[in-house]
């Protein structure tokens, strides 16, 4: 297997031939490994040096514009020594961004982790019209330009909005303040538990479910011992990606936050107000814990991706 | 109703959709009615003349323009890496294979503040530019720079899987009638390859219309010049000028939305063509 894989190829094609060569009671396979034998270019494959040159081409691709970038944060983070950057993370301003982000992210994605299952409880195990449309509607944040998400909820809840006036004579201010910044997070987040989960339960079908309610399962004992140990790595696939979005979050929180640094900025919004102070070092130095949260949302979705598929095997 | 018969054996039907279209209206479709609804309430005259006004024109052709070229060049390179993953085995793919999401997972904004570094006058990347005169951070080239590297997993996420179910027999028969290696990859892989090469382009397009972090950082967002849509928007607002912000933000919305059903359709077509297959 070692040696069809170093040749570049995905599948050996002798396992594809096997029902034909059964069919026909050929002798097993001396025939096919003297083909394997014969060389390293084979009609499904192409030659060494297209490989090489194709496989060169995306490194570099991907060197340029993923690793590169990857480098030159942490680099640049620590450009002025590790004392000026433990002095950024342990600014006051910092730890009341990491705090706010901490909330938005704590709210958000609980809120969209109960929608989505929800959701994909409705539109997995039962038939209904419209649902098309209901889960196409689900996807509607992602296609929305972060900045138009943020006016929207200007326009709800801002001074001149729809709820503007009622929240005012109530002194309750929601743009420029937490809990704008709470929603609109709320709003970009909003798919991604839902799109894990409903393909996912739709593929499992409801026979499970049925069984254990024919044998006298009440609904939540159903829930907790069927559905949910079935779809626990779809939802933390889900929650994981919704998180990294919730504390990454820029475009739509800048629109609705105050920019107050200490009161009203999160992590991204911290990167800029240092960013635009010329504090490039500070900047950086907030920007790698960032960077870091990638990494491991990253780490953590491929560590799922491969536990899935060995479930799958 | 077809319902009856399972509502009696699966419980939670009606709370759950319920709940799921209360929450929808309340998070998503109220606001984005507010926006049509501010766009409604103008008069024909200030409509168009917050949303074709020169400056407007000239950050839809940015926008419009930049963001189809870095679709493009995602769709070829995206080719090539879901390519190379899937088919090629080598040292560092398992790394690579899971980096290409970065762009997902990292934050704007930080992707911004790097790639404007990396590619400024004395950056990394800007450094061995600047002799030739080319000028990358804070030109139209540095908003192409961002769009490419946000549209990045597209293509790769949406082409990968296609390539791995694609059946190495047809590829067999197509050597066993003569057929080159080139020759196989055009007229037979390609063909079965573009209804996903085309969802990777259109959604990479339809997320760089969107972008605002990246590009911000990167650009000198000057009217005219290098002032992509999302960032006039953001200036309209910054100066409270509601009205004209509506007014783009109507236009964009209708191109995201006619975006999205383009982009349902394809991946529709793509489903059906596998089911028969």
């Amino acid at each position: 297997m070692e040696t069809a894989n170093a040749s570049g190829l995905q599948r050996c094609p002798t396992s594809t031939l096997q029902p034909f060569r059964e069919s026909l009671n050929v002798p097993a396979l001396a025939p096919f490994d003297a083909v394997k034998n014969l060389g390293r270019h084979r009609p499904t494959t192409e030659p060494a040096l297209v490989r090489w040159l194709l496989i060169v081409l995306a490194l570099l691709f991907l060197a340029l514009f993923l690793v590169l970038p990857l480098l030159s944060v942490f680099v640049q983070a620590l450009s002025k020594g590790l004392g000026f950057y433990v002095r950024t993370l342990d600014d006051p301003l910092t730890w009341s961004a990491i705090k706010l982000t901490l909330i938005a992210a704590g709210i958000s994605v609980p809120m969209n982790c109960l929608f989505g299952v929800a959701a994909a409880w409705a539109i997995a195990k039962f038939d209904f019209a419209g649902k098309q449309v209901l889960t196409a509607l689900i996807d509607l944040p992602f296609s929305i330009s972060p900045v138009i998400s943020g006016f929207a909820y200007v326009l709800v809840f801002g001074a001149q909005g729809w709820l503007g006036p009622w929240l005012a004579a109530r002194g309750i201010q929601i743009i420029f303040a937490v809990p704008g910044i709470v929603l609109v997070t709320v709003f970009v987040t909003f798919p991604f538990v839902a799109r894990e989960l409903i393909p996912l339960m739709q593929s499992q079908g409801r026979a499970e479910e049925e069984a254990a309610r024919t044998l006298g399962a009440r609904g939540g004992q159903m829930f907790w011992r069927i559905t949910l140990p079935n779809i626990k790595w779809g939802l933390l696939y889900g929650v994981i990606l919704c998180n990294a979005r919730a504390m990454g979050e820029f475009g739509a929180v800048s629109v609705v936050s105050g920019h107050i640094a200490g009161r009203t900025d999160t992590l991204p919004l911290h990167v800029e107000f240092l960013y635009n102070g010329y504090d490039l070092t500070g900047a950086f130095a907030v920007a790698s814990m960032l960077t870091l949260l990638a990494l491991v949302t990253l780490a953590l979705k491929a560590w799922i991706e491969r536990k899935e598929s060995s479930l799958k095997l | 109703m077809l319902l009856s018969r399972q509502r009696r054996v699966l419980p939670g039907f009606r709370l759950t959709l319920g709940f799921s279209l209360f929450y929808l209206g309340l998070i998503v479709l109220i606001p984005l009615v507010a926006v049509f609804a501010k766009t409604g309430a103008l008069t024909w005259e200030r409509f168009w003349h917050a949303a074709a006004s020169p400056v407007a024109l000239g950050a839809y052709r940015l926008s419009f323009g930049v963001s189809f070229l870095a679709a493009l060049v995602n769709a070829v390179f995206g080719l090539l890496v879901a390519w190379v993953l899937v088919r090629y085995r080598f040292w560092g793919r398992r790394l690579m294979d899971a980096l290409v999401d970065l762009p997902f997972a990292l934050p704007t904004a930080v992707a911004g503040v790097t790639l404007a570094a990396l590619y400024a006058p004395n950056g990394w990347i800007g450094e061995w530019l600047a002799p030739y005169g080319l000028k990358i951070s804070y030109t139209r080239l540095g908003v192409f720079v961002a769009l490419t590297f946000i549209g990045l997993p597209f293509v790769v996420r949406t082409v990968q899987p296609v390539i791995e179910a694609l059946d190495l027999e047809v590829e067999e028969a197509a050597a066993t009638l003569g057929a080159n290696r080139f020759q196989t990859f055009r007229r037979v892989i390609l063909p079965a390859l573009f209804p996903a090469l085309l969802t990777g382009f259109a959604l990479a397009f339809a997320r760089a219309l969107g972008e605002y972090g990246s590009v911000v950082f990167i650009s000198s967002n000057l009217p005219l010049r290098t002032q992509i849509v999302p960032v006039l928007i953001m200036s309209k607002l910054e100066q409270f000028d509601y009205a004209g912000a509506a007014a783009l933000a109507a236009v964009m919305l209708v191109v995201s939305f006619l975006l999205l059903l383009a982009i349902n359709g394809l991946q529709w077509r793509t489903a059906r063509h596998h089911q028969q297959t």
